[in-house]
């Protein structure tokens, strides 16, 4: 976090929400992973 | 010698800082680099004689991915000043001052750390154990102790982009046996004429900080020498596959392919080992032209392999 608003096209707001939609995303992914992980160890 | 310790700007109070793009947090994982890694990895993993569930197959694969990015991004950590000194790498994140470095450390440390653990919980914990010397290899042997000490730095270094292959294959069997080791030395001898190649095109950006590549030590002419004899060196290597005794071996698919495109490769080698820089003006074609196809040497034999598993002449 050190580039500045002012060299920014994008907002704060912008940028934050795009960087928790993807780790929303991730964090989604790696939770269904473990479910099938924990399907296919039993299997 | 030169050394980088890792040090943070602050911004000064009266600009806002922008929070870190997800889209740099991606840059710092090298995904170039790492599409090669994923494949060769992808590769050992297919073409080992046993099979493992698609699930742990895909999680071990996106582990191998998890900890390259994660290694690739401590070294940018590491070598954010160096890398602002070079056209090459100025334009990354950390020297762009997109990104601070304790973000990119926090992130590295992140994916490491679960790249390993996955690895281990879901996969092997041989296969994370190898993950996890493939990690402190490149990150710490590499990037901090020999890079900057010695010309032998991509040789020895090497080692670190050699262990996908060894880690996809112990993950598919649970043990190492013959045959992924000598995967694992195709690419370690691979590597040198591969990066000496590039080294021979951006040497002043190499020698401008002060890294002490073979170019920038001990001269082109060596450094040519070098590469020829690396590549002739991995034409046997790269077929022994072929001749390996035992059930693991592979087969004439992967023996006539391999010996096709190390010829190749033993050709472009030779006439950037035996030329010398026309002058200031020298385009280094030859050179480009090997470091390039050197990238898609990897991709092909490997890629060979694999088709070898499912098509027997």
């Amino acid at each position: 976090m050190t580039d500045f608003q002012g060299n920014d096209p994008r907002s704060i707001e912008q940028i934050r929400k795009s960087r928790n939609r993807v780790l929303g995303f991730s964090l989604a992914g790696f939770v269904i992973l473990v479910f099938f992980i924990s399907i296919a160890k039993m299997g | 010698m030169t050394t980088t310790s890792p040090s943070t700007a602050a911004p000064s109070a009266s600009q806002t800082p922008l929070p870190a793009d997800w889209r740099d947090l991606f840059a710092l994982t090298k995904p170039r680099v790492m599409s090669l890694v994923i494949f060769t990895g992808l590769c050992g993993l297919v073409a080992a004689p046993e099979r493992i569930h698609p699930v742990l197959a895909f999680t071990a694969i996106l582990c191998i991915a998890m900890g390259a990015g994660g290694a690739a991004a401590l070294n940018q950590w590491w070598e954010a000043d160096l890398d602002a000194g070079m056209k090459r790498t100025a334009g990354r994140p950390l020297p762009q001052g997109r990104l601070d470095r304790t973000t990119a450390r926090d992130f590295a440390g992140v994916l490491c750390a679960a790249s390993v653990f996955l690895m281990g919980f879901a996969v092997g914990w041989l296969a994370a154990a190898i993950l996890a010397v493939s990690i402190v290899y490149y990150a710490v042997v590499y990037t901090i102790w020999l890079k900057p000490r010695t010309p032998q730095n991509i040789v020895i270094g090497g080692g670190a982009g050699a262990f996908p292959p060894l880690i996809g294959w112990v993950a598919a069997t649970g043990h190492v046996s013959l045959m992924p080791v000598v995967l694992f030395a195709i690419i370690f001898f691979w590597t040198p004429p591969h990066f000496w190649a590039l080294a021979l095109f951006v040497k002043s950006d190499y020698a401008k900080v002060g890294i002490p590549m073979m170019p920038v030590v001990a001269g082109e002419r060596s450094t040519r020498r070098q590469i020829l004899a690396y590549a002739v060196l991995l034409l046997p290597l790269s077929a022994l596959p072929w001749w390996l005794p035992g059930d693991e071996h592979a087969g004439a698919v992967y023996g006539v392919s391999a010996l096709v495109l190390s010829t190749a490769f033993l050709l472009l080698s030779i006439r950037v080992g035996l030329r010398e820089r026309t002058g200031p003006d020298d385009t280094m074609k030859p050179e480009k032209q090997l470091f390039a196809y050197s990238v898609i040497y990897l991709f092909a034999l490997f890629a060979a392999l694999v088709v070898d598993r499912f098509v027997v002449l």
